[in-house]
């Protein structure tokens, strides 16, 4: 495991600066696109209203649907198509209620509406993260300290070397293996990653520090366990075990595309890291351009926008956490145009592109030897 | 599968199948008056009693009725966005269709009333709350009673005249009703009809801006003559007063004056109006959760709070329903209905009808 203490001290090792993309950045033009991207947040703001409601209430209904029908085809999963057709509907399902819907609602897009089954306050997800521990692991820590290293817990999630920044340590060997299996069991990554276990294990937290966290964990873990894993199978009960696989694979495949998009948001070429010295005292037009060029889009039809809970548009979500995502696709061509007028990467390609970029990165990272070309951080 | 076993088991089985959502989730796709968490009620009728005023009939989901002179707490989503407000029942408690009835009145500068009294259409859904409120008769009906009400006034007193009708009580009642023009007065009709058809029941309407058409020559405002007017001896009279702030306020004068306070029970109508900025307001709003800092301008906090850009749940907004409390940790609140002034510890506060006094610590 890499402890973040290891982040930190080796920031101050690293090679070299190389020129960065905002280097060329006066302090004026950083005011100036705070004031452009403060201008479009407020008319989208402006904007809010019955479509946006519409939207998410006619996805939360489709959600429903599929996960009604899903489980209901499962119980005729003796028949090969319907199994797979159970667990195809089930695996939207859960990607829905996990990305478009859960992601977004519990980043407060939709507390506007004051209605408490999409507010971010009371909101739960078909996961094993308990939504509380998550919303101040990730709207508070990662939207905050993105990509700040020895700060941002996305970095690898505790347990791969995503950056050079990161030491080499033998262990590393395994990074491509232990990346499938955090892709693989990704829900189980999430869940637990708010107890900081690498932060348990070098000292810097105690137990008694995450012990409400880790009750909210089993809580819930056990809930969702007992309801795709035993529930559900009993109900079915001549062909449970095939329940049971259908269950469990809907969230394999929840797993596996969760954990590529979410990858792809900041790991693609391009995308920068940070230290801490780098951010103090920023701006708010510094911190929009940390968080457009932390991040990365992946380019593609609508189905991917609403599949990917619209974390294709990484930058205009990192830029504007919440606002609904929906309206990141209409805003994308204005935020692409400023960062083309100052003279700022804006970081997009396919899905096969980005991700291919962010295995590759995880291959190479895994041995010793191998430099990140664009985000060696300026050292303190 | 109720005969195997008991419902309330079947039930907690199927809650935790459709865990984390909850049933009602998935119930409100088939019809959204499945649901058991939430009261609601859909519309079925719409009739236009003036021409600013609207009688909406609606069918709860499941309700506990109410006690004439009682309010319900209606939810809309207008825009995207639910709103909440208060209104009379004008039905009577001894309705048995398994509906009610509320009048809403066009407020020009109001929001969910004119979208109601103007929009709402049968099979419109409505977040609906149980009755509340202490304008009710007593449980044995007096032998007399005074009605006074002013405009949508009318809505509550209409209740408690349909109820005694229902109830065929023995009660001689007096209403004195308020109102600008005859076109301006709900249920006029059956006004009328209960005057004529029933002894015990007396209705006076006065006109403030058609005296020639105003009952027993009456014109302007409540006065004691009017009083006088309709009822000649006010003593032991249970009275009744609704309406706009200022017949409730000269009633109670008139009342204070004669030591008949006792008598007197009063509700005032007024609108959701925003509430003025205190020009003398100092002090910061420090929120712990969001980790923000506002500085107060002596509105009320949720006012303030929206405006600084988030989004606390919301209710009526008017310090009835209870859905904007959040933990006052630090600091002194004044409530804006009565200028009460909290104390310094940490309590439970709404934040929609208080406003700072000083520094205040709030876990939003």
């Amino acid at each position: 495991m890499t402890s973040t203490n290891a982040l930190t001290a080796t920031a101050a090792r690293v090679k070299p600066a190389r020129p960065r993309p905002h280097d060329h950045l006066t302090l004026e033009q950083i005011d100036e696109i705070g004031r452009r991207f403060d201008a479009i947040r407020q008319r989208v703001l402006d904007d809010l209203g019955e479509v946006d409601a519409g939207y998410i209430r006619g996805i939360v209904k489709v959600q429903r649907l599929l996960e009604v029908g899903g489980r209901g085809a499962l119980f005729l999963g003796f028949l090969p198509p319907m199994w797979l057709a159970g667990v195809g509907a089930l695996s939207l399902s859960k990607i829905l209620d996990n990305m478009e819907i859960g992601h977004n609602v519990m980043h407060g897009q939709y507390d506007w509406m004051n209605d408490p089954s999409l507010h971010s306050s009371q909101f739960e997800w078909d996961t094993a993260a308990p939504s509380a521990n998550w919303k101040h692991g990730h709207n508070f820590v990662h939207h905050t300290w993105t990509n700040v290293i020895g700060k941002d817990r996305d970095i690898g999630y505790g347990v791969l070397r995503m950056t050079d920044a990161q030491r080499w340590t033998p262990k590393d060997l395994g990074n491509p293996v232990y990346a499938f299996l955090l892709a693989a069991f990704f829900q189980w990554g999430v869940a637990l990653h708010d107890l900081e276990v690498e932060r348990l294990r070098s000292g810097q937290t105690e137990w008694e520090d995450v012990e409400d966290m880790a009750r909210l964990i089993r809580h819930k873990a056990k809930q969702q366990a007992l309801k795709d894993y035993v529930a559900f199978p009993l109900l079915a009960l001549p062909i449970a075990p095939l329940v049971l696989a259908g269950n469990a694979t809907a969230n394999l495949v929840r797993n596996l595309w969760a954990f590529t998009i979410i990858f792809c948001g900041h790991f693609p070429d391009g995308t920068q890291l940070f230290t801490q010295e780098e951010i103090e005292g920023e701006s708010r037009g510094s911190w929009y351009v940390r968080q457009m060029l932390g991040s990365a889009n992946i380019c593609g039809g609508k189905l991917l926008h609403i599949l990917s809970g619209n974390l294709s548009h990484q930058i205009e979500h990192h830029l504007f956490p919440d606002l609904p995502a929906r309206r990141y696709a209409d805003i994308a061509p204005e935020v692409q145009a400023i960062c083309d007028e100052f003279g700022l990467p804006y970081t997009t390609g396919s899905l096969g592109q980005q991700f291919g970029q962010v295995v590759r990165r995880i291959c190479k990272l895994a041995l010793p030897w191998t430099t990140d070309e664009s985000r060696t951080p300026v050292p303190g | 599968m109720s005969t195997l076993l008991p419902t309330s088991v079947v039930r907690s089985i199927l809650e935790r199948l459709a865990g984390p959502h909850g049933l009602d989730r998935y119930l409100e796709l088939v019809d959204p008056l499945l649901v058991r968490g939430e009261d609601r009620a859909v519309v079925t009728d719409v009739r236009r009693e003036t021409a600013d005023t609207t009688t909406l009939t609606l069918r709860p989901n499941r309700w506990a009725g109410h006690a004439a002179g009682q309010y319900v707490r209606v939810s809309v989503e207008i825009d995207g966005r639910r709103h909440a407000r208060c209104y009379s029942v004008s039905s009577s408690q001894h309705r048995d269709d398994g509906r009610l009835t509320i009048t809403v009145k066009a407020d020009p500068q109001g929001l969910v009333s004119p979208y109601l009294a103007r929009h709402a259409r049968p099979g419109l859904v409505v977040g609906l709350s149980e009755a509340d409120g202490d304008f009710v008769l007593p449980a044995v009906r007096p032998d007399r009673l005074l009605l006074i009400s002013g405009g949508s006034g009318i809505t509550p007193v209409g209740s408690i005249l349909r109820t005694l009708a229902d109830e065929d009580a023995d009660t001689d009642v007096t209403l004195l009703h308020y109102a600008p023009t005859a076109d301006d007065v709900a249920f006029r009709d059956e006004l009328r009809e209960l005057h004529t058809r029933r002894d015990n029941v007396r209705v006076v309407i006065v006109l403030t801006r058609d005296p020639a058409g105003s009952d027993l020559a009456l014109t302007g405002h409540l006065t004691a003559r009017h009083v006088d007017a309709v009822l000649d001896d006010p003593t032991d009279v249970p009275t009744y007063v609704c309406g706009p702030v200022g017949l409730v306020d000269g009633a109670t004068r008139l009342w204070s004056d004669a030591g008949l306070a006792d008598l007197l029970h009063i509700e005032r109508f007024q609108p959701a109006a925003p509430a003025e900025v205190d020009g003398d307001a100092t002090g910061t709003i420090t929120l712990t959760a969001s980790r923000r800092r506002v500085a107060n301008d002596g509105r009320p906090l949720l006012a303030q709070i929206e405006a600084a850009g988030l989004s606390p749940q919301a209710g009526c907004r008017m310090g009835i329903c209870h859905t904007c409390i959040k933990p006052k940790l630090v600091g002194r609140v004044r409530d804006v209905r009565d200028g009460r002034v909290s104390s310094c510890d940490p309590e439970d506060i709404q934040i929609c009808i208080n406003a700072p006094v000083g520094d205040v610590t709030l876990e939003i």
